[in-house]
């Protein structure tokens, strides 16, 4: 994962951490420079080691091998209050004794800071998230939202560098959690600090980062912005886990039809001359073909290539209407507009859109 | 088809409900209160208290009673007289060995003994507890196991080398050596207790409690220790019970004048010599036991509620 390392006066940068616990090796070898002020998230399924990961740098676990670098200081061996870092944990963990401003203002008078600047300091930081009337209350009587504003604070507070997130929205419901990553969003936005925000949930992903960090078993499978991630998978694990629903894999291999290399699968060729190769197609490779279900056109006019597919299953979502169909032994899914509605059954028109679909070789796995 | 003037009488008002709800069961079930579940209940219970009153009974009973009403020989007959006099006499007349001061003397020994025990003991166990659940170190679940084990080991195995360790320090026979007694025995189960509550607290707290910069005694001052009340409570009354009620090492680390209650107790209880004062010794027996009984009526909720946080959250 060489390619990470290329940002030059790099916020926090990563060289070569290894993290094992006996012998289940979580983190292994990882490289990664996170610029000043940028939100990036680390993104995977539980266990993938992304939590992992930002506890290293935070100070509370530490590495087997390699380094971390906090704004170009080495503090690999430094305690967590020394490394210019605040904290928000998905449990909150808010003193249940204290008030929320005593939660606030703990670490700044651990740290012996004169009172005014701490009165000054928690005074700023409960009008920035809005909880000034919440401050003489203790956390037992505060909701969920509220919780996390006051646990959000107590990083903001310590005037730090750099904000970690271990799936701070993860306890809200559906409501809560998008108005708060919202509000989150705003907040980067306004204070420009670098953010590592962790999560397993995509669509907070896509919307919050400057850039994305898919991990997969302690590796980095692909650093993106998210417009790159989404239409440009850099493997198959990549493109599985990012959309919802996910994107449809056709199995089959490369041939030549009439001078041109084609997509064949169950003796269906599909043209590949919008497609955007990084390499020169050979035929008689084994491949998958991966399209996402907004990428599928049923019934345009397109005046391209089409196939025709039967409507196996319709999901009316409101806004969207999704159709599961059948298509040369495969079944896909495409998603087409809420209005237009389809019999189970009805035959229709499918044109593919091949220049926003993904190849990857069957057996390495990465994007052609 | 359902009929749909029939759904839709629903708003019609209640005159409608006699048509639609059809007779035989509504509603909740009606328990009767001589049900065979309900006199089994209540009769174990009220067997099982029956048992432990009983005794009790007994001892209230005699100990209000002169010597002439005790011959008689009526144990369950309350007293015809009512007389406080043994009471009195247990307390501040009764003799051991040279002294004829009564329990009082045993009294306060006891509280000398309990009061410096229950507060190190708890005070030391608690911050082990705190360490070995939040500061693991290398090796920290092996020293633990050594110590879960050391409360399988009968106490009397131990006298000897105690003994002699305390000579050795120069502290056998005082208070303060019996203190120290009380405090290493008390630990196994208490490192335990406080262990395991503090392992069952969101481990974030700890998390995030280091980030903002507080150290080993700031958590554990700051955090810890205005959370884990109700163990505290669960800890003060096993100790302060167990120490109490302690007859072994009473007897064995301390010297007549510094014996605590129950060995006075045992003294005043088991004296071959002169007349069997029955009234007397239920008396004292009922004044030993006292201070237990005490703790566990004001703290009983507190107890349960101690032991009930930590079985669900351990």
């Amino acid at each position: 994962m060489n390619s990470n390392v290329s940002i030059t006066n790099p916020s926090v940068s990563i060289r070569d951490l290894s993290l094992s616990f006996g012998a289940v090796s979580v983190l292994q070898n990882l490289d990664l420079d996170i610029r000043d002020g940028e939100f990036l998230v680390l993104l995977g399924s539980s266990g993938c080691g992304k939590s992992t990961l930002l506890n290293c740098i935070a100070g509370l676990l530490e590495p087997t091998d390699g380094q971390i670098f906090i704004k170009e200081k080495n503090v690999t061996w430094e305690e967590p209050k020394d490394r210019g870092i605040g904290m928000v944990f998905q449990s909150y963990a808010l003193y249940p004794q204290m008030t929320v401003e005593k939660n606030l203002s703990f670490g700044l008078r651990v740290a012996k800071v004169p009172k005014e600047e701490i009165d000054k300091r928690v005074a700023r930081a409960a009008e920035i998230l809005q909880i000034g009337p919440l401050l003489k209350r203790k956390p037992a009587e505060l909701s969920g939202g509220q919780r996390q504003r006051v646990a959000i604070g107590r990083a903001l507070v310590r005037d730090v560098d750099v904000f970690l997130f271990d799936e701070p929205l993860s306890n809200l419901d559906a409501k809560l959690r998008s108005e708060l990553r919202v509000e989150i969003k705003r907040l980067h936005q306004s204070l420009k600090n670098t953010m590592i925000y962790v999560t397993h949930d995509q669509i907070e992903a896509l919307t919050l980062a400057d850039r994305i960090a898919i991990m997969k078993s302690g590796v980095i499978q692909q650093l993106d912005d998210p417009i790159h991630i989404y239409n440009r998978p850099k493997n198959l694990f990549v493109a599985g886990f990012i959309g919802s629903p996910s994107m449809n894999f056709l199995r089959g291999e490369l041939a030549e039809e009439g001078g041109r290399v084609v997509f064949r699968t169950h003796g269906v060729n599909f043209s590949l001359d919008r497609y955007d190769a990084a390499e020169p197609l050979r035929a008689g490779r084994k491949v998958v073909l991966g399209v996402r279900p907004e990428h599928i056109t049923v019934d345009g006019k397109t005046g391209g290539e089409t196939h025709e597919a039967v409507v196996d299953i319709e999901e009316p979502m409101g806004a969207d209407n999704l159709l599961w169909l059948k298509h040369a032994g495969h079944t896909l899914s495409v998603r087409i507009g809420g209005a237009r509605r389809y019999a189970v059954g009805s035959k229709v028109e499918l044109s593919f859109d091949m220049s926003l679909a993904s190849l990857f070789d069957a057996e390495t796995e990465d994007r052609i | 088809m359902a009929d749909i003037g029939t759904l839709n009488r629903t708003a019609a008002g209640f005159d409608a409900v006699a048509d639609r709800v059809a007779s035989g069961p509504r509603g909740r079930r009606p328990r009767r209160a001589l049900s065979p579940r309900n006199i089994m209940l209540y009769g174990t219970l009220f067997v099982a208290a029956l048992y432990y009153l009983l005794p009790l009974y007994v001892m209230v009973v005699t100990s209000l009673k002169g010597m002439p009403e005790i011959r008689m020989g009526n144990i369950f007959s309350p007293p015809m007289e009512i007389t406080f006099e043994p009471w009195v006499k247990a307390w501040a007349e009764a003799c051991t060995g040279l002294n004829c001061d009564g329990l009082s003397r045993g009294f306060w020994n006891s509280v000398r003994i309990l009061v410096p025990s229950v507060v190190v003991s708890i005070a030391v166990a608690s911050v082990s507890g705190y360490s070995l659940a939040n500061w693991r170190f290398k090796g920290s679940e092996l020293f633990f196991s050594i110590l879960i084990i050391g409360a399988f080991i009968p106490y009397q195995v131990m006298i000897y080398p105690v003994v002699i360790v305390l000579r050795e320090l120069g502290v056998y026979g005082t208070l303060t050596g019996l203190v120290i007694v009380h405090t290493i025995f008390g630990m196994p189960i208490l490192t335990l207790l406080f262990r395991n509550y503090f392992a069952s607290l969101p481990v974030e707290l700890f998390k995030a409690a280091r980030i903002d910069g507080a150290g080993f005694w700031s958590i554990y001052f700051r955090i810890m220790l205005p959370m884990a009340l109700p163990i505290f409570v669960v800890a003060m009354i096993l100790q302060v019970t167990g120490i109490w009620n302690d007859f072994l090492f009473g007897v064995v680390f301390t010297r007549p004048d510094t014996y605590p209650m129950t060995v006075q107790l045992n003294n005043i209880v088991n004296s071959v010599q002169g007349v069997k004062e029955y009234n007397v010794n239920m008396a004292a027996t009922l004044l030993t036991g006292a201070v237990p009984l005490i703790v566990y009526f004001v703290s009983g909720r507190l107890f349960v509620r101690g032991i009930a946080a930590g079985a669900v959250k351990g």
